[in-house]
């Protein structure tokens, strides 16, 4: 059975990219299973999605603990250990990176068993990071080995159509970029084997002991904890004011803003908190003097 | 035949579409949003007749379901978690006005604290209502027990509740065949036909006050006892539902799935999606010369007690996996389970394993580790307390989430 997991930002299109892929074996004649996996937050903040393909039905669920191959669509998330990425790799597993960094980088950072490819991202914009599933997707279907080109576009075709023409025609473009891309390793993915019986370390299970109410509760103590949190890095739009428009009316803003991520001095000027501001733009379509625009982070934009 | 991939959610979507569901009262929430979102789509699109109405609740949602199917036409309604319970004055009211329709239920853990991911405490809080319950394991029995579901709920009159886990179905695709909508049709013949000459429960001109109140407890007691009489012959319902389904559709779903157990002495017994990883272990365990095997119940309401008894009968233990927590009691299905065998002949040893709540994973070293555990339990004749499936190291996760909470010192003592 072949598990592949990929991991990105909400909005980076790693659902796309499992979904690409799994409809791309199934057109190979697998059996099929892919799924996201995400917590509350969406968009900017880590998830991965993950797909098994086998020939015979798949007896495995939720979350891949033993990859044949880890794709990581932003360089980012190798430094949060939120991200799990590195969770579950042996000798046998392959990480690609997409991004700026050499394989080198990451082979020597990360210390990992197993080998590390890097595909540089060059092709794809700053503005069409959105893209990013259909590249990923293509080059994870190389280094498999198993699916033709023609399947890996039917698959975009299928997958991406509700996106519409244009959609559709620039996914085809940078799935084939990510499979020509890894040409030279076509193939270097091979199927994993289910540990046996023997092969399973018993679990460090524990009594979990009564404890007093007040350590049992999910409470949260102490105030502002909340600034610690840069929730800043989910942004994938960034709002930007322009100050020679804005008619300092100094609270609408500021007032709909629902991280209180824009503070107002005392002469009426907002200021905008990039570390914690999530770039949910209900500032600018709130402004009534529309002196709120909005740019794509480099890191995640749609 | 085709096989398409979906997701258990659009799975459940097109059960609903193949049931000719007529309407639809629905509420939005995590992770079932995906199937009213579908169906509104195919709704506004024309591709399926009917009507959605948006309502301010669930608890709303579930009333203008009971009064859609007192109307008479076909009902569809889905919810999670903190709906089905917001929904719960309802979903206890809904049964005894004897009217089907379908309720899918996506299974999420309950608060407090709050989760999105998965666990069957929502769905087992509705265990004693009066709706029927049907536990799926994977996407191509989702879209069918929609189908199943109407049938058998049209059969008894009651309203039945089809549950599937959220993420691990709900948001995963996987190939299903999609039953033939001629033979779907079928199969669920238009309501007036199923309900035969009673035709409309309620139609204009026809006055009828349903759901009366009844202040003495001796016409109480005759309705609440009729439901349960009506739960309780579902069961033989099944079997015609149940025959029906795999003449017409080839696939065969048993009350009770039983996978390897021809001679099987160690028994898993768990609902829902993680039957597929068990499944496996179960493989696994063989190769390595343990006879294992598994027990799925299907249904959960009505309970498959004799098949129960007759599957477990002169095995050595059950490895009982709750995904659910009965707070003071502790796991359902072992209470369940535990109130079946009890006094038998040949009962085998009951073990008791408690995990999966909000959506934590349970891994295959785990179930493993089960059925060594379940051997030494049976050598020594002794079961041994209840175990939560909690390690060490999560132990570890919750000091650190505890110390960022700025939980004081002392209080860890
Ligand atoms: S709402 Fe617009 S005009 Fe008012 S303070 Fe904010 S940016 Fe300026
Ligand atoms: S984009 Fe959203 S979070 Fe950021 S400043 Fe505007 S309202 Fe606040």
């Amino acid at each position: 059975m072949y598990r592949i997991r990929f991991h990105g930002r909400g909005g980076q299109g790693m659902k796309t990219a499992s979904r690409i892929l799994g409809s791309a074996l199934f057109l190979a004649g697998y059996e099929v299973q892919d799924a996201p996996h995400y917590g509350a937050e969406r968009r900017g903040a880590p998830m991965h999605a993950v797909v098994r393909a086998a020939r015979g039905p798949i007896q495995e669920r939720g979350f891949v603990d033993r990859p044949d191959l880890v794709v990581v669509a932003d360089e980012g998330l190798l430094a949060e250990a939120g991200a799990a990425i590195l969770q579950g790799l042996d000798h046998h597993s392959l990480l690609l990176t997409v991004g700026r960094e050499p394989a080198a980088l990451w082979q020597d950072r990360l210390r990992l068993a197993g080998p590390v490819l890097a595909l540089a991202d060059a092709v794809i914009a700053a503005g069409e990071r959105h893209f990013l599933g259909a590249f990923c997707a293509g080059a994870a279907a190389r280094l498999l080995g198993v699916v033709a080109l023609a399947c890996l576009l039917q698959a975009v075709d299928d997958e991406v159509a509700s996106f519409g023409e244009a959609a559709v025609a620039r996914s085809r473009e940078l799935a084939e970029a990510g499979w020509r891309g890894l040409e030279e390793h076509a193939g270097s993915v091979g199927e994993g084997s289910a540990a046996g019986a023997s092969g399973q370390a018993p679990p460090d299970w524990i009594e979990l002991q009564a404890e007093a109410g007040d350590l049992a509760a999910p409470s949260i103590h102490g105030g502002l904890s909340s600034i610690e949190v840069r929730t800043g890095l989910w942004r994938t739009q960034r709002p930007v004011i322009d100050y020679a428009h804005c008619r300092r009316c100094w609270w609408v803003c500021s007032e709909f803003c629902p991280d209180s991520a824009i503070s107002v001095d005392a002469d009426g000027t907002p200021t905008i908190d990039y570390a914690h501001c999530k770039g949910c733009l209900v500032c600018l379509a709130q402004c009534p003097a529309h002196a709120i625009r909005a740019v794509p982070e480099r890191g995640a934009s749609s | 035949m085709t096989r398409l991939l979906l997701t258990g959610n659009a799975a459940a979507a097109w059960g609903a579409r193949l049931a000719h569901a007529d309407y639809v009262p629905a509420f939005p929430i995590t992770p079932q949003t995906e199937i009213i979102d579908t169906l509104a789509g195919w709704i506004e699109s024309g591709a399926m007749p009917g009507r959605l109405t948006m309502m301010e609740s669930e608890h709303s949602m579930l009333t203008a379901a009971c009064a859609a199917a007192a109307a008479g036409v076909r009902v569809f309604t889905a919810t999670s978690s903190q709906g089905l319970l917001y929904a719960m004055e309802m979903v206890y009211a809904a049964p005894g006005l004897r009217n089907p329709f379908v309720l899918v239920n996506v299974s999420r853990g309950v608060q407090t604290p709050v989760t999105i991911q998965s666990d069957h405490t929502d769905v087992l809080a509705a265990r004693d209502s009066g709706f029927l319950q049907l536990h799926c394991a994977s996407c191509q029995e989702v879209a069918d027990s929609v189908l199943l579901a109407y049938r058998l709920a049209e059969r008894v009159r009651l309203p039945a509740i089809v549950n599937l886990d959220g993420f691990t179905l709900s948001f995963t695709r996987e190939p299903v065949e999609l039953p033939d909508a001629q033979e779907a049709a079928r199969f669920l013949p238009p309501l007036a036909e199923a309900f035969g000459t009673t035709a409309r429960p309620f139609s204009a001109g026809r006055s009828l006050a349903a759901g009366a109140a009844v202040l003495d407890s001796t016409a109480y007691t005759y309705f609440r006892y009729q439901s349960h009489l009506a739960a309780v012959a579902a069961l033989q319902a099944w079997e015609e539902v149940s025959d029906t389904f795999a003449e017409q559709f080839g696939r065969r779903y048993d009350g009770v799935e039983a996978y390897r157990m021809d001679d099987a002495e160690y028994v898993f017994f768990l609902t829902g999606a993680l039957a597929g990883k068990a499944r496996g272990v179960v493989d696994r365990l063989r190769a390595a010369g343990c006879p294992a095997g598994l027990l799925r119940p299907r249904l959960l309401r009505p309970w498959p007690e004799a098949a129960l008894r007759q599957w477990l009968r002169g095995r050595r233990a059950v490895m009982v996996v709750d995904q659910s927590l009965s707070m003071g009691k502790g796991g359902v299905l072992h209470g369940e389970l535990a109130s079946s065998l009890y006094g038998q002949p040949g009962a085998p040893l009951l073990l008791s394993f408690i995990g999966g709540l909000g959506g934590r994973e349970i891994a295959a070293g785990e179930l493993h580790e089960m059925a060594t555990v379940a051997r030494r339990a049976a050598e020594a004749g002794e079961a041994p307390p209840p175990r939560l499936l909690f390690t060490a190291g999560e132990l570890r996760v919750v000091r650190k989430q505890q110390a960022l909470a700025q939980v004081a010192e002392e209080e860890k003592r």
